[in-house]
């Protein structure tokens, strides 16, 4: 279960305004790929496009193409809610449901779809989920505390945990470690190493350290200037994305020499 | 220069403070000043009071002047002053709950809170008055018909209101109709309550013919009054709900409306909960709409759909202007005063209630 993802000349707009031009890019099953790039240069909104989240923004719209195993998520006939069963994603800053309890939140997929699932087919998914997030031995003694108890880090990991109980192919990380101290960093990255042994990630990081840390491969993405569209301007193995990029842009980049 | 010659040196970073009791001994002389002041202009409480409360103001505040300088002055007098506010806007409330304690808990009794004003004329009164027996008749119901209309109207205005308000938030993309719709929720705030009651009798006589009074046109001129505050609450707590939760549960592949009653709603339930009460305590004290579209009756009626209902304003209101006996007006002004004092307490037991389901609802953060 995942399975890879490949972009065919995908143009995204907010309204009239083109927000990321022109990306192609193939993103292969059960690999890290992380984006990286300057602020403002179109990494989050591009990663948004990959499961439809983007449009519950009003007016934001794309063209072109996102396959997922070649099946086209963009098809007039797709419902998006299927493509973000499919393809789950973890956010900035940590988002437990306030009102549910650690192990509601873990499946609040199931549950706020209403599909029926008896208890011990439950503990067992609650297990698993938070055993897969590295969070079961920190919780299994307080699953009926509220989730917003934990702290910050453990909250990251129980939305991760949230995000691979509904079993998704793909799972969208957008800068999972920017709000968290860099111990709570490690036991995320050491999940995400873990993670790609049964799940596609996609990670958008503004740490570069990072990115060459658990990333196979890494997409460089950058803007012209600001109203520009952002591109993706190189792509290719994390080594030589970080050692000899056959871009000077990329270069400048990930050395430093920025502008 | 040694620490033992510092130490010994007076602070250059202090400057002289008011021990804490000096405010106590300013109050003092500023009470016992007062007492003698208003002796010689014709001593009253009242002037005694106002005397004393600015002679401690001058007075803390000239003090603080002298010894801590301007800028602890200026601050003094400000602080003291809005102490002063507060106290002036306690005293009309304090007033309201002592007279009404004062004069309604006599008539408080078992009879009171259990008949109605059936059969209650004004013989019973002048007998009551002259054998000095209790008093009879009550408002059971007025209360009844209270707790049914304000039950009517809230069932009315509640999904109204609040689907109205989910609609603006999470559905409007501020288009002509979320618009217009805002634009008439606005209006609506400010139609005065006879009005809406004129809309809900003429309404109804349109109808079912000319002259329908019943509970339940009380109950939709209620609503009317109602449905904004509703909507108005409820569309400022589901603002106030972060994007990120419905983001959240989007990218767990749950569909909108499921997000917005399983997500959405019940981060938001306990400020909705209290909009709702606040609407209610609203108009559970109209008076004028329920004299134009459920009459007036003295005898209990449970029926909302027929036959004419009083409630608790609209009792108080006949009994002070129209008395059950003309020559003994006590026992009807002492039936009033018992009914404020239950309206009250219905209107505090309403905001305890929301209170309570306020935490029972609301989000959890304990570790």
């Amino acid at each position: 279960m995942s399975k890879r993802i490949d972009v065919k000349d995908l143009n995204v707009y907010y309204s009239k305004f083109l927000a990321v031009e022109d990306v192609n890019i193939n993103i292969e099953a059960r690999s890290v790929t992380a984006f990286i790039g300057p602020s403002g240069c179109g990494k989050s909104t591009f990663l948004r496009t990959l499961n439809r989240m983007h449009e519950v923004i009003p007016g934001a719209r794309v063209e072109g193409e996102v396959l997922l195993d070649g099946d086209n998520l963009y098809d007039a006939a797709v419902d998006p809610v299927t493509v973000r069963s499919q393809i789950g994603m973890v956010f900035q800053r940590p988002n437990p449901f306030p009102t549910m309890s650690i192990r509601d939140n873990v499946l609040a997929g199931v549950k706020l779809n209403n599909r029926r699932i008896s208890k011990s087919d439950a503990d067992a998914l609650v297990e698993k989920s938070l055993q897969g997030a590295n969070l079961w031995n920190e919780v299994k003694d307080r699953l009926g505390r509220p989730g917003s108890g934990l702290s910050g880090g453990q909250q990251q990991r129980l939305c991760i945990a949230r995000a691979i109980a509904v079993s998704p192919q793909v799972i969208l990380m957008d800068e999972p470690c920017s709000a968290l101290d860099p111990i709570s960093t490690l036991a995320i990255e050491d999940l995400i190493n873990e993670l790609k042994n049964e799940y596609t990630v996609v990670i958008v990081t503004h740490n570069m350290q990072q990115a060459a840390r658990v990333s196979d491969k890494t997409a460089f993405f950058n803007i012209a200037g600001t109203g520009k569209p952002g591109k993706l301007i190189e792509y290719g193995e994390t080594a030589a994305i970080f050692s000899k990029p056959a871009e000077k842009a990329t270069e400048d980049y990930v050395s430093g020499r920025f502008g | 220069m040694t620490s033992a010659t510092l130490s010994r040196r007076k602070s250059q970073l202090t400057k002289g403070r008011l021990p804490r009791y000096a405010v106590w001994v300013v109050l003092a002389a500023a009470v016992v000043l007062a007492a003698a002041v208003s002796a010689l202009v014709g001593f009253s409480i009242v002037t005694w009071a106002v005397f004393a409360a600015v002679f401690f103001v001058v007075g803390a505040t000239l003090v603080t002047a002298t010894v801590e300088g301007g800028r602890k002055a200026t601050d003094s007098l400000a602080t003291y002053l809005v102490y002063g506010c507060f106290l002036l806007a306690l005293l009309p409330l304090l007033s309201v709950i002592w007279t009404v304690l004062e004069r309604g808990l006599p008539g408080i009794s078992y009879d009171f809170l259990f008949t109605s004003m059936n059969g209650v004329t004004g013989a019973v009164d002048n007998s009551a008055a002259e054998n000095g027996t209790p008093v009879l008749g009550g408002a059971y119901h007025a209360v009844i018909g209270t707790l049914q209309i304000t039950l009517w109207a809230t069932l009315i205005s509640v999904p109204v209101g609040l689907l109205a308000a989910i609609y603006l938030i999470e559905y409007g993309t501020g288009g002509p109709l979320t618009r217009a719709i805002t634009f008439f929720v606005d209006v609506m705030t400010g139609i005065p309550s006879i009005v809406a009651g004129l809309f809900a009798a003429a309404l109804f006589g349109l109808l079912f013919g000319p002259g329908t009074r019943t509970g339940f046109v009380a109950a939709v001129a209620l609503s009317v009054l109602m449905i904004p505050v509703v909507v108005r609450s409820t569309e400022e707590m589901l603002k106030i709900v972060p994007n990120e939760l419905r983001e959240a549960s989007y990218a767990l592949g749950v569909r909108k409306w499921r997000t917005i009653m399983k997500v959405v709603i019940p981060t938001a339930i306990s400020g909705i909960a209290s909009g709702v009460t606040l609407a209610i305590a609203r108009v559970i004290g109209e008076t004028a709409p329920i004299l134009v579209t459920a009459g007036f009756a003295s005898a209990i009626n449970w029926n909302v759909f027929s036959g004419w209902m009083s409630t608790l304003p609209t009792f108080i209101y006949y009994q002070i202007l129209t008395p059950t006996s003309p020559t003994n007006i006590d026992a009807s002004t002492q039936r009033a005063w018992a009914a404020a004092l239950l309206l009250i307490l219905m209107v505090m037991l309403l905001n305890l209630v929301a209170r309570f389901v306020a935490r029972m609802f609301a989000p959890k953060t304990s570790r």
